[in-house]
């Protein structure tokens, strides 16, 4: 009865989306006020009603009802708690259910603290923002309908594949979407803005928070998801280029170009419709990202078994979306005026390179990802484009890009002294190059690739930190004063220091693993040893240990280094017999510089155990850098002018009503 | 400097490095694509030993063997052709006997198959998508079967 209820509020919720979607833009055709005042009840109420759903299968799942498919399939009464509860989001049905409560819930976030967005806009943003709603509710009812009952009802389920059963995949998706998904709240802008055919700078601040919070949320899911998929798939990588590690790399890279690009539409009024194109392509790619996961043309372990007919009808959403907007775009894009002169060299010059740069890393990315899928399409030859392609196109265009970051957020906006700049950098510079030679002179067999990038890695963390130092005057007065500016500067350019200076660690940590990575593969009888990088291995014995729904054999592993007791390392093996699979749980021991990662394989018959053993340089270094880049999204949205009832607000409000343009 | 030269500087600039991301594209395309094949494949055409390559298919029942150390070897059959894969290292969690596989490597003169990357399919519904069409192609398996028909009778246990 209740698996009903849940179905019955998603069909309330679709009906309602679809009121969203026209009453209000309507309204704002017609200035009618209670027309538009339609959005914000009905973005609550639509949020109200599939946060009803989504509930309803939280409690199937915790409750273990077998009368739903969904559970049978994915669930097990002996699964921990934590797991029957990501169960709901680990397949397909369950993760569409979770999708449409994210987009939702940005459009309630929209109706409760959008007080000080013109009315119109905002009636056309959610209105907009339901007609996504509408399309994704469809699909769920129509080809991928949750509430789905069984009868007679089993016993028991199927279980959840072991590889999901992991507290990092838990929280991998509920980000993931709520990036890919909050990238449609500057889709919506975008779209509103080009029916209203007016982007101003306050059309800008309202669209960066967004993007801003979107951004924050894909960087923290990508890099969790990169980060489970070190430790538990046993191969010690952190990122395999797979087709659907890009698909949400290619949101994010184009999300970053927005966030810059947003800053000059917001401060000087240039780069509007490039903001609003850059609005477009970002959310289109976290469509075409959702396409390319969920019509099983890829294979990987994100691909849902799925039948066909989701693929085609997620093809044509696609479609409808991207076609749709670029249309729009193509329309009234050219009305756009931009104002703002500026010269190459300036804080626009800047943030123009930068654009391009990402657009072109993005575009790389992009073609190595579709073209194999094209090629299949059209019945060419079946072909895969690995990590070499991307080394050799990502990369190099990169490279650049992290060579500007420290220079940009120390041009002047519209002319800038190059000059000045450099000199600001002089210890960033000094640093960097101290760094280069360092590890050519210091570390034995040091690839000169990897001096320069360890070189680029501190130019880049080194630059934020003088960039904040200047700011400051720290090293020019008291200390005291230093700090009270301080504490004095806008939030933002705490993020912007932070995330910059995340990004240097982040290099620091791809470079060191990539160049200093060492590897032992072995079989090892109990009481032998192995030698790896000044570590020694020995096997001590290999046990078996019993899980809550899983029996795992656990080797152990004793570290010594250079003489030195190191205690145990314990890999395991886990065989789940509901799932019958296999899941490989690596021993991971970390110094915060580099990991020693141990991975216990199969008795080869012979009577020794398959040992894999890694030492990962800087390993910590790219999840740490990642993180802190997400920390400074965090903090930057906590600036004042972003804040809930911030005094620019009532102000604001006087200034939409009299004039069009609330500028600064 | 003019308006006019400004906007020239910005045009040439993205054309500068829209012509970069191109000329990168095409040149790592030309030595960084890897063909998928299947064992007939590879029994019809002549590829060259050494050419990086992945294969597919479905892992013979009763053909994993451990050779040395950490080697194992096991045979890839598409029912019509069989290849012979060696690996050293530890295959992944989904890896089994009688299961769909890609293997990328190379092939050796002998026509056996070393390879460096072993993946395997995800989930029990699930076949990666180049050996059920290779599978579908040798006309052993159709839309909509479980699995493949040799492969049906497997020695695990059934489901409680």
């Amino acid at each position: 009865m209740i698996a009903e209820l849940g179905h019955f509020s998603l069909v309330l919720a679709f009906v309602v989306a679809c009121v969203q979607m026209i009453v209000p833009m309507i309204g704002a055709h017609r200035h009618d006020e209670g027309l538009m005042g339609v959005a914000n009840t009905a973005a609550l109420a639509q949020f109200g009603l599939i946060a009803i759903a989504f509930t309803v299968l939280v409690y199937a799942f915790v409750t273990s009802d077998f009368s739903l498919k969904l559970v049978v399939d994915n669930s097990h009464s002996t699964k921990p708690l934590i797991y029957k509860i990501s169960g709901v989001w680990g397949n397909h049905e369950g993760s569409m259910v979770l999708w449409v409560l994210i987009l939702s819930l940005y459009g309630a976030l929209v109706a409760l603290f959008g007080n000080n967005l013109p009315s119109a806009l905002r009636a056309r943003v959610l209105a907009v923002q339901a007609s996504i709603g509408v399309a994704f509710i469809a699909f769920i009812l129509v080809t991928s309908n949750p509430f789905l009952r069984v009868s007679p009802a089993p016993f028991e389920g199927h279980g959840l594949n072991p590889l999901l059963q992991d507290p990092g995949l838990a929280l991998h998706p509920p980000f993931l979407y709520a990036g890919y998904v909050g990238l449609s709240m500057a889709f919506s802008f975008a779209i509103a803005a080009l029916i209203e055919g007016k982007v101003d700078a306050s059309w800008a601040r309202w669209v960066r928070p967004w993007t801003l919070a979107a951004w924050t949320a894909l960087t923290i899911g990508i890099a969790v998801g990169s980060w489970w998929s070190y430790y538990t798939l046993g191969w010690g990588g952190y990122w395999f280029w797979d087709p659907v590690e890009n698909a949400s790399l290619m949101p994010w890279i184009v999300a970053t170009a927005l966030l810059h690009s947003a800053i000059v539409a917001e401060k000087r009024g240039a780069l509007k419709s490039w903001t609003i194109l850059l609005a477009i392509f970002a959310f289109s790619l976290s469509l075409v990202g959702t396409f390319l996961v969920r019509s099983g043309v890829l294979n990987s372990v994100h691909a849902f078994a799925s039948d066909p007919m989701r693929g085609v009808v997620i093809l044509g959403i696609v479609f409808f979306f991207v076609g749709g907007a670029l249309v729009l775009y193509g329309w009234r894009a050219p009305s756009l005026k931009a104002e703002g002169m500026f010269a190459p060299m300036s804080r626009e010059g800047a943030l123009i390179v930068n654009n391009l740069l990402l657009t072109a890393a993005g575009a790389a990315v992009f073609i190595g990802t579709l073209y194999p899928l094209f090629l299949d399409a059209v019945n060419g030859p079946k072909i895969t484009v690995g990590p070499p392609f991307f080394n050799m196109t990502f990369v190099p265009i990169m490279v650049p890009l992290l060579l500007i970051v420290p220079f940009g957020p120390l041009l002047g906006w519209k002319r800038a002294d190059l000059v000045a700049a450099l000199e600001r950098l002089m210890g960033a510079a000094l640093l960097a190059i101290i760094v280069c030679i360092g590890v050519l002179a210091f570390v034995s067999k040091a690839p000169w690739l990897a001096a320069l990038g360890m070189g680029l890695a501190v130019w880049l963390s080194a630059g934020a930190f003088f960039e904040f130092a200047s700011r400051i005057a720290l090293f020019k007065g008291p200390l005291s004063k230093s700090l009270r500016k301080a504490r004095h500067l806008p939030r933002a350019q705490w993020g912007m220091t932070l995330a910059h200076g995340g990004l240097g660690i982040l290099v620091a940590g791809i470079v060191g693993m990539t160049a200093w990575r060492y590897e032992l593969v072995t079989a090892l009888k109990v009481g032998e040893s192995a030698k790896l990088a000044g570590y020694t291995l020995t096997l001590d014995k290999v046990g078996m240990r019993e899980g809550p729904n899983y029996e795992a054999v656990v080797g152990v592993v004793h570290v010594e280094k250079n003489g030195k007791d190191l205690g145990f390392m314990l890999p395991e093996k886990r065989h789940f017999p509901v799932e019958r699979q296999e899941k490989t749980e690596a021993a991971i021991r970390t110094n915060g510089f580099s990991d020693l990662y141990v991975v216990i394989g199969e008795n080869n018959g012979q009577g020794g155990w398959t040992l894999r053993a890694y030492e990962n340089n800087f390993a910590p270094w790219i999840w740490a850098g990642a993180f802190i880049m997400a920390l400074g999204g965090l903090v930057s949205l906590t600036d004042r002018r972003y804040r809930v009832g911030a005094p620019m607000r009532a102000k604001a409000r006087i200034k939409t009503r009299a004039a069009p343009q609330p500028a600064e | 400097m003019t308006r006019k030269n400004r906007r020239a500087v910005f045009i040439l600039t993205g054309l500068a490095i829209l012509g970069l991301a191109v000329g990168l594209v095409l040149y790592a395309m030309r030595d960084n694509i890897v063909f998928f094949y299947s064992p007939s494949d590879i029994a019809e055409k002549t590829v060259a030993p050494g050419t990086r390559i992945r294969i597919g298919g479905m892992v013979e029942d009763g053909t994993l063997q451990h050779l040395s150390q950490a080697t194992i070897s096991f045979k890839v059959t598409d029912f019509v052709k069989t290849v012979t894969v060696s690996y050293t290292g530890i295959l992944p969690d989904l890896f089994r006997e009688g299961q769909g596989v890609v293997a990328e490597g190379k092939l050796q003169p002998d026509g056996s198959f070393v390879a460096d990357t072993v993946l395997a399919k995800h989930d029990e519904k699930y076949m990666p998508p180049e050996v059920a069409a290779s599978l579908k192609k040798a006309g052993r398996w159709k839309e909509g079967e479980d699995t493949p028909m040799p492969m049906a009778a497997t020695s695990e246990a059934p489901k409680s």
